[in-house]
């Protein structure tokens, strides 16, 4: 909610603010020497009533020269001005009650008396439209850091949500239908492999249920699971798939969000493998160099396949993960060159604290 | 026992991996009237099979290397029963559209595939429309080919949408002219032009269907009718409808 357009609690203020106003106004014309107590409140009180609701000014110009976007000069020529001409209102106000009691028994001759310390009125409108500019300026500060607040939750519930759903995505329905099937089919003619199919998948499964609980991971037992991911899949593809993995010892500490790297090796073969004729290569690389990991995760691909529609799903997650963790630290970048397609990833090389 | 219980049926088993050809060919095996002529890795060898055998039953998996399943039965052009094999459900729509017989989801069963041979039993000698036709129905609005396949003989051509320049109707054919060449595939110019993007593809005449990047210039060319000048140096009439259609995506594009 913007406060500067909050109706009641603005309202509130002209209920009282005159009051303060007019005492001080009273107050000056009274050391004036010239004015009576009397005179003073009689010229001060509908002054400032009245005068109040002038100052409401102050919120549009405000408006028109926010701090943060207009340039020192602006502001300050828009302010003086503004005060002049307010403070010029004030003093017409405060002539015409002068002239309009003097009718009056008690307060009669009160606009010669009055006359020489109009000046006061002039300097006293100055200030308080000054003090109102300040006033409206906290609240415009007050909405936009309300707002930067707003805007900082929306972010992190954002990167949340993103860090949700490539949780989820982590086991590809289709990964098990195609292993399901490919044991089926073991079965008959080779029952020991489909044996050993079962417990390779069994084992990926729990792997990945243990892993998926954990936050942070050793880059190493991210690897072993990619190793299984792989070796099912080689069941499948047979021949049609090779893979080559290195890993740096160095690297192998580093801690990488769990579950990271498996959507990007699920997409090198999917998207890279499957679609080859005669197969290809998956490739995985880790080296820790500076303090920085650089994980490379490189697959052969068929440079005529027509773009999947719903590729770069796995990577936009992938990316989305590292932002939410690492901010501007870690970056994912994706290149395609003639038959090979190379995902980089890059992020601070974190390690497990030792107990 | 249907009625065409007796009958051989000759089956090509299409698949890219060997493990699941096994589980369609072991399931067949109690049924001896199912007689195995090929079994294919991918789209290609399945179109050449095709051609060659003239199968009655075809079981074709839909993700493979090259070419999909929806690609080869684009291709084939012969009445034959398909019945797909696929770990993915979400083509099962587009697979009843191109009348398929069947689709078995897998890891496939005893009993699906069972009832999957009766219904293709039940549908042979039924007469079947037109491929081409029917997988240009059964393209989602607002999605086009991103490809052409085109088969001369026994060779299967991919043509990507960005490498055609012209399209020309030639009786029931269309000629597709690509890069330097001209490849001919059996579909009318407006199934073809349904097909594919029309904020990239102009009819510019009754028998041209023009790639609008490759329009260079537009000359007169006698009384109320021009010629469309291609950067490939290609020369193409175009009608007074034709005219206003290029005019108007131009326009639109500023």
């Amino acid at each position: 909610m913007d406060p500067l357009t909050e109706r009641s609690s603005e309202l509130r203020i002209y209920r009282y603010a005159w009051l303060p106003l007019a005492a001080v106004v009273a107050y000056l014309l009274k050391t004036s020497g010239n004015l009576s107590w009397l005179d003073s409140a009689g010229i001060a009180v509908p002054l400032c009533v009245i005068g109040q609701f002038e100052l409401v000014a102050a919120k549009y110009t405000c408006r028109f020269a926010p701090p943060q976007r207009t340039a020192m000069a602006q502001i300050l020529a828009t302010h003086v001005v503004a005060a002049q001409v307010i403070a010029l209102i004030w003093l017409a106000i405060a002539k015409a009650t002068a002239y309009v009691l003097a009718e009056h028994g008690s307060f009669a001759g009160i606009d010669q008396r009055f006359a020489p310390h109009a000046g006061i009125v002039y300097v006293a409108g100055c200030l308080f439209y000054f003090l109102a500019v300040a006033y409206y300026y906290m609240l415009q500060a007050q909405a936009a850091s309300h707002e930067a607040e707003a805007r900082a939750m929306e972010t992190s519930i954002l990167a949340r949500d993103a860090e949700l759903k490539a949780l989820k995505a982590q086991i590809n329905p289709h990964f098990l239908f195609n292993s399901l099937n490919s044991i089926s089919a073991l079965t008959s003619i080779d029952p020991a492999r489909a044996r050993e199919m079962c417990l390779l998948l069994a084992d990926f499964l729990r792997m990945t249920l243990r892993l998926g609980e954990k936050v942070q991971i050793p880059l190493e037992q991210e690897m072993e699971l990619l190793e299984k991911f792989l070796a099912i899949e080689k069941v499948r593809f047979a021949s049609r798939l090779t893979m080559e993995m290195s890993v740096e010892e160095e690297a192998k500490r580093c801690l990488v969000p769990a579950l990271l790297l498996q959507p990007l090796v699920e997409n090198a073969v999917t998207h890279g493998i499957a679609k080859l004729t005669d197969g290809g290569t998956v490739k995985l690389q880790a080296v820790n160099h500076g303090n920085q990991l650089t994980i490379t995760v490189e697959n052969s691909m068929d440079p005529d396949a027509p773009a999947d529609r719903k590729g770069g799903m796995g990577l936009k997650n992938v990316t989305a993960r590292l932002e939410a963790r690492y901010g501007k630290e870690a970056t994912v970048r994706a290149t395609a060159e003639e038959e090979t397609f190379r995902v980089n990833v890059s992020l601070p090389a974190e390690y497990e604290e030792k107990v | 026992m249907s009625k065409n219980g007796d009958k051989t049926l000759r089956t090509i088993i299409v698949d890219d991996e060997e493990l699941a050809r096994s589980v369609v060919r072991e399931l067949l095996k109690p049924h001896p009237e199912i007689q195995i002529v090929a079994e294919c890795a991918n789209g290609f060898e399945a179109v050449k099979a095709v051609a060659e055998h003239k199968p009655d039953l075809l079981f074709l998996d839909v993700q493979m290397p090259k070419l999909t399943g929806f690609d080869v039965l684009e291709l084939i052009r012969t009445d034959v029963a398909v019945i797909f094999v696929t770990a993915y459900d979400e083509f099962a729509m587009k697979a009843f559209e191109v009348h398929a017989v069947d689709y078995l989801l897998k890891p496939v069963g005893k009993e699906r595939l069972e009832a999957a041979l009766k219904r293709a039993k039940a549908r042979l000698g039924e007469k079947m429309p037109a491929p081409p036709e029917l997988s240009a129905a059964a393209r989602a609005p607002g999605q086009y080919a991103e490809r052409i396949v085109v088969k001369d003989g026994t060779k299967v051509t991919l043509i990507p949408v960005a490498k055609l320049d012209y399209a020309e109707a030639q009786d029931d054919y269309v000629a597709l002219a690509s890069e330097g060449k001209k490849h001919l595939k059996q579909q009318t110019i407006a199934s073809l032009e349904a097909s594919l993007d029309p904020a990239k593809f102009v009819r510019i005449h009754r028998s041209y269907l023009v790639n609008l990047e490759r329009v260079a210039r537009i000359e007169p060319y006698g009384k109320n009718s021009r010629l469309a000048i291609l950067s490939t140096g290609a020369r193409l009439p175009v009608s007074q409808t034709g005219y206003g259609r290029l005019r108007a995506l131009l326009e639109e594009k500023g």
